[in-house]
């Protein structure tokens, strides 16, 4: 099985490029791989807890707590995160925090990597 | 593992979104990654910049006074002062009627390294010879 990073940057909201990469992700781990996601950009303001779903709205909590009990690596990059006002005492649990030297990290051991472009 | 060669591709202008800068703090950060890596690997990006991307990396930039934010024209400096390989697409930059010298240098700053001006054929080696390519 091989080793998959995502890099993630579209917002959560407006399009659907951030529920694809979500998708993906689930069916990559699906399959046996290791998946790992990074969120830069306004993908970061999806790592907010408590978000509320309506269905005029895409929502992503659900889906990266199934993604990180199945073992995915999800990590938002913080310049990004607390640019956009969400402290760390906000985020989803199980979300890292770190700097883009992480994302370069997992690139180094990926097999495949995939860079999903924001706005 | 070693190195692990990147292909950095910008392919948007600067200050209209946020990727196209985010390539460029992404390529920077190589110089960090070592403290997430095994003993001798690394990664090393090329940061190369295509189409539309040519747009918003000359020199003579005013963003802080403007916008009250970093300019890409720093950010390039810093590519620069880290040792990375910056390549900009000659003919893109012919297409929009920019000429080479307005591209920034760090000479001030005692960086080595200067932005390389090259035929797409040369971003296509690039992209070739990484082992990963991120369209930015």
């Amino acid at each position: 099985m091989g080793i998959l990073t995502i890099g993630c940057y579209p917002g959560l909201v407006g399009n659907m490029s951030y529920d694809f990469c979500l998708k993906l992700a689930d069916a990559a781990v699906g399959k046996g791989h290791k998946v790992n996601i990074w969120f830069s950009g306004n993908a970061t303001g999806s790592i907010k807890s408590h978000q509320k779903h309506l269905k005029d709205y895409s929502t992503g909590e659900k889906h990266l707590q199934a993604l990180i009990a199945k073992g995915v690596e999800i990590c938002t990059c913080e310049a990004c995160t607390v640019a956009r006002g969400i402290q760390k005492t906000e985020g989803i649990e199980g979300v890292q925090w770190n700097a883009m030297h992480w994302y370069l990290a997992k690139v180094h051991a990926s097999d495949r990597v995939l860079l999903i472009g924001g706005e | 593992m070693g190195d692990v060669k990147l292909a950095m591709i910008v392919q948007k202008p600067q200050y209209k979104g946020e990727t196209s800068r985010l390539a460029i703090t992404h390529a920077i950060s190589y110089q960090t990654v070592e403290i997430l890596l095994e003993d001798g690997d690394t990664v090393t990006p090329k940061l190369c910049f295509v189409g539309e991307g040519v747009l918003g990396i000359q020199k003579g930039q005013n963003a802080m006074e403007l916008y009250g934010i970093t300019s890409t024209e720093s950010h390039m400096k810093n590519t620069l002062l880290v040792d990375l390989d910056v390549l900009v697409c000659k003919e893109d930059l012919d297409r929009y009627g920019i000429p080479e010298d307005a591209m920034p240098d760090a000479d001030e700053m005692g960086a080595d390294k200067k932005i390389q001006v090259v035929p797409y054929a040369e971003i296509q080696k690039a992209m070739e010879e990484a082992k990963h390519v991120l369209f930015f």
